[in-house]
């Protein structure tokens, strides 16, 4: 039996409270799962440092903090100002939960279906029984069980066959915390079918200085030949924790572009897990990290080739200040059947203290033995003859800095494939730097 | 007051002593060549001109326009007129040429007092100048020096100069590497930049460059130490004697 921490134990007390909440409003197979969630989660408990996937990074900041389920907050009016804007369609989460009066859809094509889980599984109770948790890895993490567990709302979306969604759905979700810390847990699903195609931008953020817990899972699955280009900015407040999985399911000849920009809250983690299930995909999936004062960012990636003659693509940038702590952990694997797989990775980071640390494990476990396979990982310091030159021809040090850092970054937003995403990907990378640049005169 | 003064000027790297009591003056309007044979300390000089880390100055002051050169941070001698061509220009990916030379134009054209250039303004200087140099406007898309051949990157310093307007131009080694067709182009947009309120420093290994660009007064660096300083016909002794002569002398 494992230690738990008294977050663990908090946990499963609050279950049975809020299973009780629920029980009336949902269907039995969903309080079956919600049940076997929490029953997977109280057997592991929260990770700690001795769990391998967990070596890194740190979570006793988290569990020292007794977290409430997160509330309904008052509504607000206006979505906050640090929500970077993109033309398209806005569908906003507060705590978790749908908030209808920040959303803005306009008319969407025909073909798309875009609604809240809650409203999914009320109004189609059996579809939403099998769409929901089909592509969670079938090891649980604990934290997907705990999202299971406790999951109230998060985004569906589905595209029909051959639908071209032209602008990207932006897709927020905002916690707030005025009055204790909270943790909300949003569960998405995400079906693009056969020959289709769309966009979608995640931003999270922090309103205030409350302290919560973001706990998310989004289920992914591209049809064959469809493609998504999945953009994800996770700018929370800086007392806050982020805890994101991304499973993925690519059928054949799919494209799928995924980039996430890491700047936010003290402790974060995305993973994303990708099932490459058969022949021609493309899977992209990069991402860049800022962090500083105390920060831990953690981009962990699974690259799982069950078929050959695919392509993955992962390029990570970062960027750690003052104390910071980076992580990355990818790892490709590629099966004995899947021959001719062609699996790339490259993580790099820049240093700007001293203090700052970098913990990188590229894992490549390759079982096939006609593929090509390649692993890439620096870290390293801002370039002082480049510093130099730039200062020789008047530049002032700190704009000097911020050049550098820029082209050092611009290497991974560059391979962000919508053009008004990697711009204002760039700019919130820009006000970064600028931000940094006041914390350290 | 010249416009460059260097007194006794010592100087190490580490623990290496290199140079060894440098004394020389530079008027506006005048071209210096200092020429010396390898590991005579020419780089060093032109370093601790510009101000890299690294170079410890031991004895010695050098005077700017009257003022302490050696008290002021790198991008303040840039912007106060110093300007140091690299022998090894710093391949910068990522950034592009032109971002890059608008920032430290306008870092300058503030210092100065002057309005700062938006894009439109600036690409026009940079276009006009870069004409005469061969550059053209796929170079300066380019990221900094990145994949450049050795006489584009001495082009690309020399455009430089000629944007930031500097009264007092250090070429280091600036025909190193040049082909004569490139090191005509090189040369002329020098002489091009040559006037009465500008003084240069023309480091170099070879009285080649000094067939093209004549320098009113030329010394020549052993040891650390000026050995011996003359008119433009030293170079032309220099080529046919070799450095020789000086080195038994200096040590």
């Amino acid at each position: 039996m494992p230690r738990k921490s008294a977050m663990t134990e908090q946990f499963i007390e609050q279950f049975a409270a809020f299973e009780a909440s629920r029980a009336e409003l949902e269907p039995s197979w969903l309080t079956a799962l919600r049940r076997k969630g929490l029953e997977a989660f109280q057997a592991t408990g929260l990770p700690d440092r001795k769990t391998e996937a967990w070596k890194y990074t740190n979570l006793n900041k988290l569990k020292k903090i007794g977290f409430e389920p997160a509330q309904q907050v008052p509504e607000l009016s206006t979505l906050p100002s640090s929500v970077v804007t993109i033309d398209g369609y806005l569908d906003v989460f507060v705590n978790g939960r749908y908030e209808p009066a920040l959303s803005s859809f306009g008319t969407l094509p025909d073909g798309i279906v875009v609604e809240s889980l809650r409203d999914s599984i009320a109004g189609d109770p059996a579809l939403a029984e099998r769409r929901l948790g089909n592509l969670v890895p079938s090891r649980e993490t604990p934290m997907t069980s705990l999202n299971m567990a406790f999951a109230e709302d998060g985004l569906c979306l589905r595209v029909a066959p051959d639908t071209k969604l032209e602008q990207p759905i932006h897709v927020v979700s905002i916690g707030h915390a005025p009055d204790q810390p909270s943790a909300f847990h949003m569960r998405s699903l995400i079906e693009i079918g056969a020959g289709s195609s769309a966009n979608i931008l995640e931003s999270h953020i922090g309103i205030g200085d409350g302290t919560y817990f973001s706990n998310s899972v989004s289920e992914i699955r591209l049809d064959a030949g469809a493609r998504l280009g999945h953009y994800r900015l996770q700018n929370d407040s800086r007392q806050a924790f982020n805890i994101g999985l991304t499973n993925l399911e690519l059928a054949r000849g799919t494209h799928y572009d995924g980039f996430n920009l890491q700047i936010g809250a003290e402790i974060a983690r995305s993973e994303v897990r990708a099932r490459i299930a058969a022949e021609e995909i493309e899977c992209r999936v990069n991402g860049a990290y800022l962090a500083a004062g105390t920060q831990q960012i953690d981009s962990t990636t699974f690259i799982d080739h069950a078929a050959g003659g695919s392509r993955s693509r992962q390029v990570f940038k970062g960027v750690l200040n003052d104390h910071a702590r980076g992580v990355f952990q990818g790892k490709i694997l590629v099966e004995p059947q899947a021959q001719k797989t062609d699996g790339h990775q490259l993580c790099r980071t820049l240093l700007l203290s001293r203090s700052a640390e970098m913990d990188c494990k590229p894992e490549l476990e390759i079982y096939a033995d006609d593929v090509k396979c390649s692993h890439g990982a620096t870290v390293g310091e801002l370039d002082d003859e480049a510093l130099f030159y730039l200062r020789s021809r008047g530049i002032d040090p700190a704009e000097a800095r911020d050049i550098l850092v820029m082209a050092f970054l611009a290497e991974a937003t560059a391979e962000i494939g919508v053009p008004a995403v990697r711009e204002a990907f760039d700019d919130v990378v820009q006000q970064w730097l600028s931000g940094a640049q006041e914390a350290t005169p | 007051m010249p416009l460059l003064e260097i007194k006794n000027l010592h100087a190490r790297v580490e623990d290496k002593a290199i140079l060894d009591g440098i004394d020389l003056a530079i008027d506006a309007g005048e071209v210096h060549a200092m020429m010396g044979p390898n590991g005579s300390g020419k780089s060093t000089l032109s370093y601790v001109l510009s101000g890299r880390e690294g170079y410890e100055v031991t004895a010695g002051e050098v005077l700017y326009q009257g003022a302490d050169l050696l008290e002021m941070e790198p991008e303040i001698r840039a912007r106060e007129g110093v300007f140091l061509a690299f022998q090894y220009p710093v391949e910068i990916p990522g950034v592009a040429t032109t971002t890059f030379l608008k920032s430290a134009v306008n870092a300058i054209r503030k210092h100065r007092g002057e309005s700062e250039l938006d894009a439109m303004q600036f690409v026009k200087l940079a276009r006009e100048k870069a004409a005469s140099l061969e550059i053209g406007d796929d170079m300066l898309k380019r990221a900094i020096n990145t994949g450049f051949s050795g006489g584009e990157k001495k082009r690309a310093e020399v455009l430089q100069m000629a944007l930031l307007e500097p009264k007092l131009a250090i070429l280091d080694e600036t025909d190193s590497g040049l082909d004569i067709d490139a090191l005509k182009v090189v040369a002329s947009g020098i002489n091009a930049l040559r006037s009465n309120d500008r003084g240069m420093l023309i480091i170099t290994h070879y009285q080649r460059l000094l067939d093209f660009i004549i320098p009113d007064k030329v010394h020549v660096l052993a040891a650390g130490r000026i050995v011996k300083s003359g008119g433009k016909e030293l170079a032309l002794e220099l080529e046919e004697k070799g450095y020789g002569q000086f080195l038994g002398e200096a040590a």
